[in-house]
């Protein structure tokens, strides 16, 4: 019960910490209680934890996933500027046309597509299927080339449409 | 929280270097996280020159060496040395296993030595796992039962015995847990792998009947769906377990529970 004071007053979770005057008269604790309490550092976690696909797809995932949310409002706004006349829908065209437009499409393409593959190897893992390291690792990578193909695969056909290529 | 960068008291620079004797042949760098509670200052990385053709094959034995004929300050854990007690469970090489399990020869270039990550830092390599084991009690990590006790002992059929295989093997030692970056970032409330492995070793075993109110403890948007496969925990597991897989089949069984 001692050890277990001592340590409480000295470790950084404060929740189970006994008041140490209250259990014990004698005066050794006293002297715990009297040291200051040490600040502990964190040990480093991103800084040096090596990086694995499996890793990299869970926050690539979100990043896209927030990424999503602007492009849906892209989404919107093209559905808003259909709907409201030839001059608002001109203004879009023009803003999408632009070389800056165009990439920020392919790019909203290709989230789309990451999210979707990713996303789909979490229904085979909530199933139990592929649940292990090495098949994680080849769905994981498996993920990543289907989005970058599907990308490539929609605008050559975008492209081939205008007659670019 | 999410907090990507180290707490300003917790920032590392370079430290002492100790260097072998000249006349060493075979000689493997270990940069060893340092931090003291007695002197105040921020943690150092210490860099070890060491002499392999004098040290044993794992970095547990090197770790050892170190302390013995280097450097006495430094402070790690260690008990078994073969792999079955958790204790020397650290950071090497990027990621956690256990110093004596893992062969020096097994890492190119220096060997690089942290605490398990994302913890308060008792000493050196020694992190503070109180809240690691408060985990695992809330889990109740016993057998509970309803049923009048038997004459002798709880029985398990062969086939139910085996499903937990996989599972009884986990020794503890951390590594899953910290190597989890929802555990980082959420360690407070989400359980984490090692103790959500344990809850399942209880919630499968045939002779426990308590599945249910252990099933209400889990059901939990922090304490078990935290958990979003990035299967850091699979990976780092120095005995070869699937804490994933565990928690996976939590889930399901949560939903078919509610069929």
């Amino acid at each position: 019960m001692r050890r277990r004071a001592i340590n409480n007053g000295t470790t950084h979770g404060g929740s189970a910490r006994v008041p140490l005057s209250s259990c014990c008269p004698n005066g050794v604790l006293r002297m715990a209680e009297q040291r200051q309490a040490v600040e502990r550092p964190l040990s480093p976690h991103l800084q040096i934890y090596r990086f694995t696909i499996t890793m990299a797809m869970s926050i690539l995932h979100r990043i896209v996933g927030v990424a999503l949310y602007a492009g849906t409002a892209l989404v919107a706004w093209w559905l808003i500027a259909t709907a409201t006349g030839p001059e608002a829908y001109a203004v879009f065209r023009s803003v999408a046309d632009h070389w800056f437009g165009q990439f920020v499409l392919i790019g909203f393409t290709w989230a789309l597509l990451h999210h979707l593959f990713g996303g789909i190897r979490y229904l085979f893992w909530d199933e139990i299927v592929g649940l292990n390291n090495k098949s994680a690792d080849i769905m994981s990578w498996l993920a990543v080339f289907a989005a970058l193909a599907g990308t490539v695969a929609v605008w050559a056909v975008v492209f081939s449409m205008r007659g670019v290529i | 929280m999410v907090q990507f960068r180290l707490p300003k008291n917790s920032t590392m620079s370079e430290g002492k270097t100790f260097k072998a004797s000249p006349d060493a042949k075979n000689v493997k760098r270990f940069r060893v996280y340092r931090w003291s509670p007695d002197d105040g200052k921020n943690p150092t990385i210490d860099t070890y020159e060491v002499d392999l053709d004098k040290c044993g094959p794992m970095v547990l034995d090197a770790l050892i060496k170190i302390k013995n004929e280097i450097d006495q300050t430094l402070t790690f854990r260690r008990s078994c040395r073969e792999g079955i007690c958790g204790s020397c469970a650290m950071n090497i090489d990027g990621a956690n296993t256990l110093a004596c399990t893992k062969g020096i020869d097994e890492v190119k270039g220096d060997v690089k030595i942290y605490p398990l990550p994302h913890m308060p830092v008792i000493k050196d390599l020694v992190p503070d796992l109180t809240n690691f084991y408060a985990q695992h009690a809330f889990i109740e990590p016993w057998l509970q039962t309803k049923s009048p006790t038997p004459e002798k002992e709880w029985r398990q059929s062969h086939e139910d015995r085996e499903k937990l295989d996989g599972l009884y093997e986990c020794i503890l030692c951390a590594c899953c847990s910290t190597s989890c970056p929802s555990y980082w970032w959420n360690g407070d409330r989400y359980l984490g792998p090692a103790a959500l492995l344990q809850a399942y070793r209880w919630l499968i075993d045939s002779r426990d009947e308590a599945t249910g109110e252990r099933l209400d403890d889990l059901e939990d948007p922090f304490r078990l769906y935290r958990c979003h496969t990035i299967m850091n925990c699979a990976k780092t597991c120095p005995k070869g377990l699937n804490p994933a897989k565990a928690i996976a089949e939590i889930k399901k069984m949560m939903v078919e529970r509610q069929a």
